[in-house]
């Protein structure tokens, strides 16, 4: 914290911070993020809903931020970005500063500035909430300044150090492995970065629907970073078509994994097999990656009218309001704990609700039904309460005995949840793994169970969020770094 | 990137090619597959590896004509790229010296047997193969398959080669007359179904091929799941080669026609007459 003190303290700092009283500061209303009208959003694929600040809108929002001495933000922030910092920067007119202060911390403010849950995270912690007032809009800023610099053309490439003529791998090509691979190339490592799909982003390009975060953000990223020398491999599969022995042998001195949580969780309830259910990871992958709704495409996909969503988390509302924008006439949410327990981001559920989502929750799907053709037609619902909390804090459900209810549907997507993959902790002799199947990590570094192994994200935590999976891939460079140069 | 560098027609709708491809060439085994994708609105279908040669750095495919997709790979020629190729994927078969195996494979589910065969009898099997096909043009590979194996038998269903029948009659024909230790049946669904059912009869442990609709092929969508035993498995990781008499072929059936309305709207890309 020290040099947040020190920088807090120079005088461009302390100017700006007297030019306003706190008090009028926090009197300012948090600024609205401009939004595509409900009703029009609803039928268009890919235009994204939030619109972003316009500069006089982030000036005004900056100025609620009070520079605290002991600014509480930072700690909710996963990675401790330099929230105040960046934030002045933009109230002193700085934006290209304010980004690059993001980046000090962050390689995708862009993509975090629009997926982050914060209002779990840094905003949860903002001194406002404290004087019962709205945090102030820390996310939607940090996406205002790093748009900003991507709109303006003046993303910068960042310094490489001097070739070390050392190669290092990254296997996936999620938040984790990106932000890996930069900061290696920042250091002078040789990169190469291998992907098992034909596209580059991992769950940013295959899961997250481009009406959240349109793929020429996670473009502009790959751009950035194969200026910055790194290589890409797609349709390359490490433990298929190339094991981690082949690249000893190749002689790459560090492998991170950053393969991700791939693996979709069904109920295993009866019916689910039916021609109309699937996961809500083959839902969105025919619709992100494949391109399915475009009639150009080779990929098809059901276009249900009546859909239902099991689940209640970020993935559940993007395939609900996929849905919805194909054309579903009812698009239903149904979880079985209350809204308030849902894992979704609290602006997702808004949006849904907006976009004419139903809500139906405490309740919980038993079995399905088809048709003759083997096609969905119903589904059976268990009505639930709230009982004792878990283990995780939540209330958990339980079943009001007897109660059900017949739903009639033509699509359901399960979206409950999703597991490591299996891939590479199955082909790797002696990697730890937990009871979970997720990679066993040295917390600080980042280093498996084999040395030359580093591990971060989704395969390290479980589903977990972008921003984690970023920090981890930073963090492990900086541990390989580390261990690679304690030997050479 | 992919070239392909010979492409041949084994009937009118089956065509073999033979895909630059090295490092799936070398790190493949029998009864892997791998997912191609042709020209950037492509979709991922999966195709299994017939043949490879490391040498060279290439692998066979052979692919059957039946939909979109099929046909415009079937398009390219000699010197031209597949978009996309990844593999290999799925589990390599199950290979042991078992005794005697019949291989029972329906129209262009010979591709896939033809490394099974060849690996079966490498492994010091004798090996039987029952071709089968609608009629005498449709018999594929007929020729390699003659090389690993101790006997052929071919059956059509109009008799216009071989012996007139199912591929159902060739193998009974063969448990009757002689002690089977393993069936493999590679070929359309209904097919499999009904050698599984006959195989059970007789109880004569039986592994089938199975060819579901997927993805990725890496486990990530789900859309190739099916019924094995009465758990939930997917095709692409679990299998693709499972215990025949534990699969659901009712349900495979089913899932297999998920999207045919929508495939079928989607061919008139390619001829409007269909
Ligand atoms: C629909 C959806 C919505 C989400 N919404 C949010 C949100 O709003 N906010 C948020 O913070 N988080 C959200 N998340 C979660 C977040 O996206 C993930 O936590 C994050 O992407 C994990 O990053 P990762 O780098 O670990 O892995 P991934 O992004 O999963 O990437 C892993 C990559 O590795 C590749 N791969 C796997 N195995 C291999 C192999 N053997 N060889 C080569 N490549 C391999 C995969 O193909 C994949 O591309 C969402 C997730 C989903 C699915
Ligand atoms: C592991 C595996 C290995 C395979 N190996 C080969 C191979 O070596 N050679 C080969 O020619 N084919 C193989 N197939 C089948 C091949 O993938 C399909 O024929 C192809 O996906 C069809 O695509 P399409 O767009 O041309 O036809 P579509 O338009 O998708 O299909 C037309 C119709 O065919 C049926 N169909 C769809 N998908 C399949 C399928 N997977 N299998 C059978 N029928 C289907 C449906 O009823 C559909 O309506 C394999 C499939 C799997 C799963
Ligand atoms: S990265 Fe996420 S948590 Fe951190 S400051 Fe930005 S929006 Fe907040
Ligand atoms: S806690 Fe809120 S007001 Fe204080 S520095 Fe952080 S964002 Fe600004
Ligand atoms: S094809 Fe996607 S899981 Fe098998």
């Amino acid at each position: 914290m020290t040099n947040f003190n020190e920088e807090r303290m120079q005088p461009w700092r302390v100017e700006l911070r007297n030019s306003m009283k706190p008090k009028d500061r926090m009197e300012i209303a948090r600024v609205k993020m401009p939004e595509l009208d409900p009703e029009y959003r609803s039928h268009t694929m890919k235009e994204e809903v939030n619109l972003g600040l316009t500069p006089e809108m982030a000036l005004m929002e900056s100025k609620r931020c009070i520079d605290c001495a002991n600014p509480t933000c930072v700690q909710g922030c996963p990675v401790a970005i330099n929230i105040p910092k960046f934030i002045k920067n933009i109230e002193r007119g700085e934006f290209l500063e304010a980004a690059k202060t993001l980046k000090e911390t962050s390689v995708l403010p862009a993509v975090c500035g629009r997926v982050c849950p914060q209002e779990k995270q840094c905003e949860a912690q903002c001194i406002h909430l404290k004087t019962k007032n709205e945090a102030v809009a820390i996310g939607h800023l940090e996406r205002f300044a790093a748009d900003y610099e991507r709109e303006t053309g003046n993303i910068s490439i960042p310094e490489i150090a001097a070739p070390l003529h050392k190669k290092v791998a990254a296997v996936g090509s999620g938040p984790a492995g990106l932000a890996f691979a930069g900061d290696m190339a920042k250091m002078g490592y040789e990169v190469v970065l291998f992907e098992a799909l034909h596209e580059i982003g991992g769950v940013l390009r295959y899961g997250i629907p481009e009406f959240r975060l349109p793929n020429k953000i996670v473009d502009a990223e790959i751009r950035n970073l194969i200026a910055m020398g790194v290589h890409f491999v797609t349709n390359c599969i490490i433990g298929k078509t190339i094991t981690i022995d082949d690249l000893l042998a190749e002689d790459y001195k560090g492998i991170f994994i950053g393969s991700g949580a791939g693996l979709p969780r069904f109920m295993n309830i009866k019916g689910e097999n039916l021609v109309g259910i699937m996961s809500s990871n083959e839902y969105l992958t025919r619709v992100n990656l494949m391109d399915a709704a475009n009639p150009e495409s080779d990929t098809p996909v059901i276009k249900g009218k009546k859909v239902a969503v099991i689940g209640g988390g970020n993935t559940a509302m993007d395939a609900v309001r996929t849905a919805r924008r194909l054309g579903a006439e009812k698009a239903m949410i149904v979880y079985r704990r209350t809204e308030q327990e849902m894992p979704a981001r609290v602006e997702e559920i808004k949006h849904a609700k907006e976009e004419g989502i139903e809500f139906m929750t405490l309740r919980n799907p038993i079995e399905y039904y088809g048709d003759k053709n083997g096609r969905v037609t119903h589904m059976l619902l268990q009505v639930m309460e709230l009982g004792e909390p878990d283990a995780s804090g939540r209330r958990s459900p339980v079943e009001v005995k007897g109660k059900t209810e017949l739903v009639e549907v033509d699509e359901v997507i399960v979206s409950v949840g999703v597991s490591p993959n299996p891939l590479i902790p199955q082909s790797v002799k002696g990697l730890e793994v937990t009871g979970r199947g997720t990679l066993v990590v040295n917390e600080e570094t980042m280093q498996t169970s084999i040395p030359y192994i580093f591990a971060g994200g989704d395969i390290v935590r479980g589903g977990a969020t972008v921003i984690l999976a970023m920090g981890d891939g930073r963090k492990a460079a900086k541990g390989m770094n580390e261990w690679i140069r304690s030997f050479t | 990137m992919n070239k392909i560098v010979s492409k041949e027609y084994l009937s009118p709708n089956v065509v073999k090619f033979e895909v630059e491809a090295p490092l799936i060439a070398k790190a493949r085994k029998a009864g892997h597959f791998v997912i191609v994708r042709v020209g950037e609105k492509g979709e991922r279908i999966p195709l299994t590896i017939a043949d490879a040669n490391t040498e060279k750095g290439t692998i066979t495919l052979i692919v059957q004509k039946i939909g979109l997709s099929t046909s415009k790979l079937c398009e390219l020629n000699e010197g031209d790229c597949i978009t996309d190729l990844v593999g290999p994927l799925g589990k390599a078969t199950h290979i042991d010296n078992f005794g005697t195996v019949v291989c029972a494979c329906g129209g262009v589910g010979t591709a896939p047997m033809l490394p099974i065969a060849e690996a079966m009898k490498k492994a010091g099997n004798h090996v039987i193969t029952v071709l089968a096909a609608r009629t005498k043009e449709l018999i594929i590979l007929e020729e390699q398959m003659r090389k690993f194996s101790d006997e052929v038998i071919i059956m059509t269903d109009d008799g216009s080669y071989g012996n007139k029948g199912l591929v159902t009659d060739g193998v009974e024909m063969v448990i009757k007359r002689q002690k089977v230790d393993l069936c493999v049946t590679i070929g359309p669904a209904i097919m499999m179904k009904f050698v599984s059912e006959l195989t059970k009869r007789y109880d004569i442990p039986t592994i089938a091929s199975l060819n579901t609709i997927m993805v990725d092929g890496t486990g990530m969508c789900g859309a190739c799941r099916i019924s094995v035993g009465g758990k939930t498995k997917f095709v692409c990781v679990d299998g693709p080669e499972f215990d025949a008499h534990q699969v659901d072929f009712d349900e495979m059936l089913i899932r297999l026609n998920g999207y045919k309305d929508i495939e079928r709207e989607q061919l008139h890309k390619i001829s409007p007459n269909n």
